[in-house]
Order: structure tokens, then C-alpha cells, then sequence
């Protein structure tokens, strides 16, 4: 019985380096698809994976209105703390007190985009954009603010 | 038909009716080493090209392509870069011998040259011991690893060069039986007595199975010999950092590199001899015309031919398979490869002896 494991042993292995080989012969022998890209020079071409996690965005539409609420969810969910929201109270006609978002801040070098933060959001308020070319020489750059300057929060979105 | 045995005898004659025979010896070993030489530093600028496109083929990217026409010329641009840098000796290292360690590497490497058959009648030393020789020879390189190891004064040089030895000292059994498998039906250790042996035909499909199993041992054997992947534990970048030669910089790393290269040509080219017939041309038995057209390709193409093959086959296995760990390593050598390697030594004794073979 024991020369028997052994010459499987043999047999599979010479099989399973067949079948690897195979493989790598089949990519090497079709040399037509190539997976890397030529960086700097196809710039105006590069076309990025849709999922692609290049920093974090705020969506707004043409009214300039947001759907963030304020909720904070993303900022607990960030586990290096890049995200800091800044909420204020906003007085409605009725003279009700709502919480409205003030700032989001948002600390791109802290950033490590695992997207966590997208997940978190009840509201679907914030996304990862396709923007990679973060570099800058002022350091100070790369503390933003994500919502726009005099926009509201959608209506209808609690 | 074009030759270099022509062409050899023509340097020789002019050689010693111009000047006194000791004088004209002189001249033929300057040469043969500038030759030699030469080939090295060609064979270190294709090999590691065509080492890079293979691997970026099989990965799927384009590879080196920046320096001249398709990045063929990053090699060269390489070597150059490596020789205007500093070659630096550590403090704590023992000077002469980490300085000493990649010439003995390189010295081994330009030694193993000398038998191999490059054409008909186109040899260094043609000596009656030649795979002797050479399975001889190949293994003093441990030493040169070691001394790299040990005079570093590094853990990492020294784990590499333990583990290289190791390596060595095992796998050299199973190279040494799959080579003797052959020799046993040649009968004769002589490189040239074997290339002519295979006049009929090529030792791998003449001796059936037995010879393909023998020719697969020597393929993965040879590769742990030569310290390749998947069997560069010595190296192991993920864990040791370069193995034995972390420390070494410049044109010594260089050395160590090019050693590498020289080495997979020569076991290849040791490989293309035994099984793949050398310099012979394919032939099929007693088919007189179609031997008679292969024999109108020059028979160092066929040499170089069949090395760049198995040299291709070599890179492709590198590429495809992952590291062993070091038990792995051991027990695929001295459960497997060598129990497998002697049962079919015994059964082409068989065959040699029954005059199975065609």
C-alpha cells in the first residue's frame, strides 16, 4: 500500500506541474492581453477599474445639494480617523432645531482608502472617486473639505 | 558546409609556422580565454534579457522597454550601472575572504567551460573524463558560496550559504546518477564520444522511458543546483534578503549574477549534450537524406539551439512554480528524485546491457 501513496504522490505531482506549466505556457504563448499599464504615457487613455478607491468624494448634484446628514457614521467607521465632521443647527421655518453638517473634513494624507467609511454611509452621500495623482507640495492640500461651500442637504433625506 | 573546426586548425597552423611552438601554445590559451570571455560577458547580457521578457510574458506585462529597441538593451545598461558603483567591503567582514569569494564563484564557472563541445570539433579541452570533469568541478562553487556566506558576517549571508550547501551536497546526487544513466549506454565519459554516440539518433527518444524520467531528475536537479527558483532558498528574497549575497555590491554582485547565468548555460548545455545529442543534428536512424539535409544547418546552431531550449525551459519552470520550504527541498531530493534515479539507473543497465535501445 505504501508504494502505492508513493507513486500517486509521483503521478500527482508530475500532473500538478504539468497543469501549472500549462498555464504559464498558454499566457507566455499569448502575449496579446497585458494586464499592466504604461502609466505616463497612456494618461489621457487610462481607463480605471469602476471600483478603483482613489480618495473620498462627496456627491453633489446640479443644485448643489448633498445627501449627508451629518450622522457621523463614517467618521466612527474610519479606523485612522481621517474623517472629522463638524456639525451645526440649523433653525427651521417652524423654529424647530435640525442638525445639519457644517464641514467634513477630511484628511487625505491619513487616508489608507480601504472604503470603509463608503460602506458605513446610511445615505449614500459619499463615494470613492478614480483620482490618483494626489501629490502635492504643501502638505496643508491635503486636508479637505468635502462638502461645497453654501450647499444643503437634499430634501427628503433623513 | 561552413565550419569552425576549419577555422580552428587555420588559426592553429598559422599559429605555429609563424612562431616557436611553446610561443604559439601561449597564444592559443590568450584566445581561447579572451573567447571565453567574451562569450561570458554575451551570454550575461542575453540571458538576463531574455531571463526579464520571459518572465514579464508569462506574467502577462510587457516587460523591460524603456532602453533601446523593445528594452533590449537594459542589460547592458544594467552592467554598466553595476560597474560604476561601488564595490563596498563591510566592516565586520573578513576582507580577504569576502573579497576572494565571488572570483572563486566565477573561476568555477569559467572551469566547467572547458570540456563542453560547442561545434564539431570545436572544444576547449577535450579531455577523456568530460562529465567527470565537469560534475567535479560544478561542485567546488559551494565552497565559493559558503566563503561569501561566512565572511559576510551577516546572519542572512550565512543562513543562505548553510542552506545553499545543503542544496547542493543532495541535489548532486541525483545529477550525478541521471548523468550516469546516460553514460551507461555511451559508455564513455568523453563529451565527444557522446554527441557521436547519438549519430542515429538523440539519447532521449533512443532510450525510451528510462531517459525522459532521467532527463525530468536532471532538469529539477540541475535547477537546485544552480540555486534557481523554485528552489532559491539560498536566495529567498521574502525571507533572507538576497541569501549569500546581501552584502555584496557593484561588480561583485555582479560576479555572483553572472556566475548564476553561466552556470544555468553550462548545466544546460551539459543537458543538451546528454540527452538532446550536442552539436548533432536531428537524425532518425538509417534515413539517409533527411540526415543529410539537417546536417546542412551549422552544428553550433544546433548546440546553442538546444541549450537556449532547455535554457527556456529552465526560466519557464522558475516562473510557474512558487519556493520550497526547506524540508520540502530534502524531502523531494532524498525520497523522491533519488530513489526514483537509482531504480532507473538499474533499469537503463537494463537496457544497455540487453541492447534494448535503438
Amino acid at each position: 500500500m505504501f508504494l502505492v501513496d508513493y507513486f500517486k504522490d509521483v503521478y500527482g505531482a508530475m500532473k500538478s506541474l504539468l497543469v501549472g506549466m500549462n498555464r504559464t505556457g498558454y499566457y507566455f504563448t499569448h502575449h496579446k492581453e497585458i494586464i499592466t499599464e504604461e502609466y505616463p504615457d497612456n494618461r489621457d487613455t487610462l481607463v480605471l477599474p469602476e471600483r478603483f478607491r482613489g480618495e473620498v468624494v462627496m456627491t453633489h448634484d446640479e443644485n448643489n445639494e448633498h445627501a449627508c446628514t451629518g450622522c457621523s457614521a463614517c467618521e466612527l467607521a474610519c479606523p485612522n480617523g481621517s474623517i472629522k465632521i463638524i456639525n451645526k443647527f440649523d433653525i427651521s421655518p417652524e423654529g424647530k432645531k435640525k442638525k445639519a453638517i457644517d464641514t467634513f473634513v477630511y484628511h487625505l494624507e491619513l487616508c489608507t482608502m480601504c472604503g470603509l467609511c463608503v460602506e458605513a454611509c446610511p445615505t449614500a452621500a459619499i463615494n470613492m472617486a478614480n483620482t490618483f495623482e494626489h501629490s502635492v507640495f504643501n502638505r496643508g492640500l491635503l486636508t479637505k473639505r468635502l462638502n461645497k461651500p453654501d450647499s444643503k442637504l437634499k430634501a427628503g433625506v433623513e | 558546409m561552413f565550419s569552425l573546426e576549419s577555422l580552428t586548425t587555420l588559426v592553429q597552423d598559422w599559429l605555429n609556422k609563424t612562431f616557436p611552438p611553446t610561443i604559439a601554445l601561449l597564444f592559443e590559451f590568450v584566445i581561447v580565454g579572451v573567447l571565453a570571455i567574451a562569450l561570458f560577458a554575451a551570454l550575461g547580457l542575453v540571458l538576463v534579457i531574455m531571463e526579464r521578457k520571459v518572465a514579464a510574458w508569462i506574467q502577462i506585462r510587457l516587460g523591460p522597454n524603456r532602453v533601446g529597441p523593445k528594452g533590449m538593451f537594459q542589460s547592458a545598461a544594467d552592467t554598466v550601472k553595476l560597474i560604476m558603483k561601488e564595490g563596498l567591503t563591510p566592516d565586520g567582514a573578513d576582507k580577504f575572504l569576502f573579497n576572494l569569494a565571488p572570483f572563486i564563484v566565477m573561476m568555477v564557472a569559467m572551469l566547467v567551460l572547458a570540456p563542453i563541445g560547442f561545434a564539431k570539433g570545436f572544444h576547449i579541452w577535450d579531455i577523456n573524463i568530460g562529465v567527470l570533469y565537469v560534475s567535479a568541478i560544478s561542485s567546488v562553487s559551494v565552497i565559493g558560496i559558503l566563503m561569501a556566506g561566512w565572511a559576510s558576517n551577516n546572519k542572512y549571508s550565512l543562513l543562505g550559504a548553510m542552506r545553499s550547501g545543503a542544496q547542493m551536497v543532495s541535489y548532486e546526487l541525483s545529477v550525478g546518477l541521471s548523468v550516469l544513466s546516460i553514460i551507461v549506454l555511451t559508455g564513455s565519459l568523453n563529451i565527444n564520444d557522446i554527441v557521436l554516440s547519438q549519430q542515429t539518433g538523440w539519447w532521449i527518444f533512443k532510450a525510451h522511458i528510462p531517459a525522459i524520467i532521467s532527463f525530468v531528475i536532471f532538469i529539477i536537479a540541475v535547477t537546485a543546483e544552480t540555486n534557481r527558483a523554485p528552489f532559491d532558498l539560498s536566495e529567498a528574497e521574502s525571507e533572507l534578503t538576497a541569501g549569500f549575497h546581501t552584502e555584496y555590491s557593484g561588480m561583485k554582485f555582479a560576479l555572483f549574477f553572472l556566475a548564476e547565468y553561466i552556470n544555468i548555460f553550462i548545466v544546460c548545455a551539459i543537458g543538451a549534450t546528454l540527452f538532446l545529442g550536442g552539436w548533432m543534428p536531428f537524425h532518425i536512424g538509417n534515413w539517409e537524406s533527411f540526415n543529410h539535409i539537417m546536417d546542412y544547418i551549422p552544428s553550433f546552431l544546433w548546440f546553442f539551439g538546444k541549450t537556449f531550449f532547455l535554457i527556456f525551459l529552465i526560466m519557464w519552470f522558475r516562473w510557474t512554480f512558487p519556493r520550497l520550504r526547506v524540508d520540502q527541498l530534502l524531502n523531494l531530493e532524498w525520497k523522491y528524485l533519488l530513489p526514483i534515479s537509482m531504480v532507473n539507473l538499474i533499469l537503463m543497465t537494463l537496457i544497455a546491457i540487453k541492447g534494448w535501445h535503438f
